[in-house]
């Protein structure tokens, strides 16, 4: 009786403390219900009372082509990574290619690079090619947000398959690339999906990359959407803030379907046990 | 083991299809065609790193090394100056308060980062109903795009219509103007990436105190230590190597924080919350007239910086998992 009631005393604090953690992203709800008249009411309102959905009006009215961008390239974003990521962590992890350790060493020193030092040498490098304010190039320069991360997740998630599985599939006469396709990379589902998840989720979120690449252009990041926003009405806050509940959106499902991914990738990249 | 029957079934199609006339069963391979099959698996990846990182770089480091113009931008016939770029950004009067501000920065982001990370870590690993719910939902400010955390800070520090100066008023405490206020600004901008960072330091600190063997806690409890004893003793030491691990890659993460700053403040105002990192977007992008010469040199002392820690990081995690 008395563990039971000393185990409740924490869930109390815990809740308390999850609480306050989370009370930006409440508040965020609350303003985008919030009335324009009521904006800047002092004391500002703890609760919708008197709730209002014109925030998500305009977010349907205007964010649509924004959000759009943002799934074609987050998207895109993955399919590249994956393409890229997997036959790369397949060959690390099991081909033991000469210099392999030099490659890893570099894909890590690669992901400390600032992303403002990467967006301006790509907007040099795209200036002269004509390829600012163009979609895939934001993909190209998004998915180096998640490649380096992407090949060190594949290269840790294969070294655990084992190795009769390919030597077995090798005496069937099997070659690598056969072996990789039907065997690695089935096997490799999970790595697949926190892959995925992150690179998406990371994409999705770039600012740096839209404001510099595709500022301006037709075809602007959900991003770029919220940042036009602040910057030209600064008073219809619940729009800003329907939009950003809009965009938080992916993270919000990642999280309820997925959670078990996100803890592996956030601890993978930092601690190898 | 669900693996192993997986592949079992495969076996017989690759069989099937490896049987045809085309397909004469293969001699042992040498290890120098894996050599090759190696390398082909890591071409894309290489070719990619060539072009995407190490050519970006490139051009970041020529772009430092001459005097650009919009116009000898487009048309790439820069006159090469040398380090005049990084002389020019030495004696600018920002370069002082830009290298102040990310040194404190980066400091008390990662203090603060830590030690509520570390808090939270331990009040989480005791086991209490929700505990792992209530875990995952700490997740969430990471998970959140920064330009929706930036500006849904930017509301809730509003000098006249943010609830963290109503809260204040009611406790008695007049308005502070976060984000309009020199004096103000740094400290807006360190309590919002504060927020977002807790999260990565909770969770790579719970995955280490999981591997803390529970057994140590009980004999440690048997002599009679408490639990502020039995933290300084036992979890605090024993962590060190993940918190060697989640302090440095925490380091190189907030030395290049961008999004929040620019987002919430613009590096202002009169340069009060300006970092290299802004500054450095600031002269590149921020003004009618770029400075691009001027604004990669900041980036590439940036990118110097970073790696310095990268290597320190590499270096601490290659000896853990050697030792």
């Amino acid at each position: 009786m008395n563990r039971r009631s000393r185990t409740w005393w924490k869930t109390a604090i815990g809740l308390l403390l999850t609480g306050v953690m989370l009370f930006p992203v409440y508040w965020m709800l609350n303003v985008s219900f919030t009335r324009d008249q009521d904006m800047r009411k002092s004391p500002p309102g703890l609760f919708p009372v008197h709730g209002t959905l014109e925030g998500y009006r305009a977010v349907l009215d205007q964010q649509l082509p924004y959000l759009g961008t943002s799934l074609v390239v987050g998207l895109g974003t993955v399919a590249l990574t994956v393409a890229l990521a997997a036959p790369a962590g397949y060959a690390l992890a099991k081909l033991r290619p000469r210099g392999g350790g030099i490659l890893s060493f570099v894909l890590l020193a690669a992901q400390m690079i600032p992303g403002i030092i990467m967006a301006m040498g790509f907007y040099a490098i795209y200036l002269s090619l004509g390829m600012l304010q163009s979609v895939p190039g934001l993909i190209i320069a998004d998915s180096t947000l998640a490649v380096p991360f992407a090949v060190l997740i594949f290269t840790a998630f294969m070294s655990g398959i084992p190795g009769e599985l390919l030597q077995a599939a090798k005496t069937d006469g099997a070659g690598p690339l056969r072996t990789f396709r039907s065997i690695v990379l089935p096997m490799s589902r999970n790595a697949v999906v926190t892959v995925s998840l992150f690179a998406f989720l990371w994409s999705w979120s770039d600012f740096v990359f839209a404001s510099t690449l595709v500022n301006g252009g037709a075809h602007e990041p959900i991003t770029l959407g919220i940042y036009h926003y602040i910057g030209n009405n600064n008073q219809e806050w619940n729009a800003i803030m329907a939009t950003a509940v809009v965009a938080s959106l992916p993270a919000a499902v990642i999280l309820v379907l997925a959670q078990r991914y996100v803890a592996a990738g956030v601890t993978a990249g930092a601690v190898k046990d | 083991m669900s693996n192993t029957t997986q592949v079992r079934h495969r076996r017989p199609v690759g069989n099937h299809r490896g049987a045809g006339p085309t397909a004469p069963p293969r001699v042992r391979r040498r290890p120098g065609s894996q050599q090759w099959a190696a390398w082909a698996f890591l071409a894309p990846v290489v070719l990619y790193l060539a072009l995407f990182y190490a050519y970006p770089l490139y051009r970041n480091i020529d772009l430092s090394l001459r005097n650009y113009t919009v116009r000898s931008f487009v048309r790439g016939d820069a006159p090469f100056t040398g380090l005049k770029n990084y002389r020019t950004v030495f004696d600018d009067p920002t370069f002082a308060p830009a290298l102040l501000h990310t040194v404190v920065f980066t400091a008390v982001c990662l203090v603060f980062q830590y030690a509520i990370g570390l808090a939270l870590a331990v009040f989480f690993n005791q086991n209490f109903r929700l505990s792992a719910t209530l875990r995952a939902l700490f997740l969430v400010p990471w998970l959140l795009p920064l330009i929706v955390s930036a500006s849904t800070w930017s509301w809730m520090l509003n000098s006249e219509s943010g609830v963290v100066n109503a809260a204040l008023h009611a406790v008695g405490i007049g308005p502070v103007n976060w984000l309009t206020s020199p004096s103000w600004s740094l400290t807006s901008v360190i309590i919002a990436n504060i927020w977002i960072g807790v999260p990565f330091n909770l969770v790579v600190l719970y995955s280490g105190l999981q591997s803390i063997p529970a057994g140590l806690y009980e004999a440690a409890a048997l002599d009679g230590a408490g639990p502020w004893r039995r933290f300084w003793s036992i979890t605090f030491p024993l962590l060190r190597p993940v918190s060697a691990i989640t302090l440095l890659l925490g380091l190189v993460y907030t030395l290049k924080v961008f999004d929040i700053i620019w987002i919430m403040t613009k590096g202002g105002p009169a340069d009060s919350s300006t970092t290299f990192a802004t500054w450095s977007y600031q002269l590149g992008f921020g003004n009618l007239l770029p400075a691009f010469g001027p604004g990669a040199a900041v980036g590439n002392l940036l990118v110097v910086a970073a790696l310095v820690f990268g290597l320190i990081y590499m270096r601490v995690q290659r000896k853990q998992a050697l030792s």
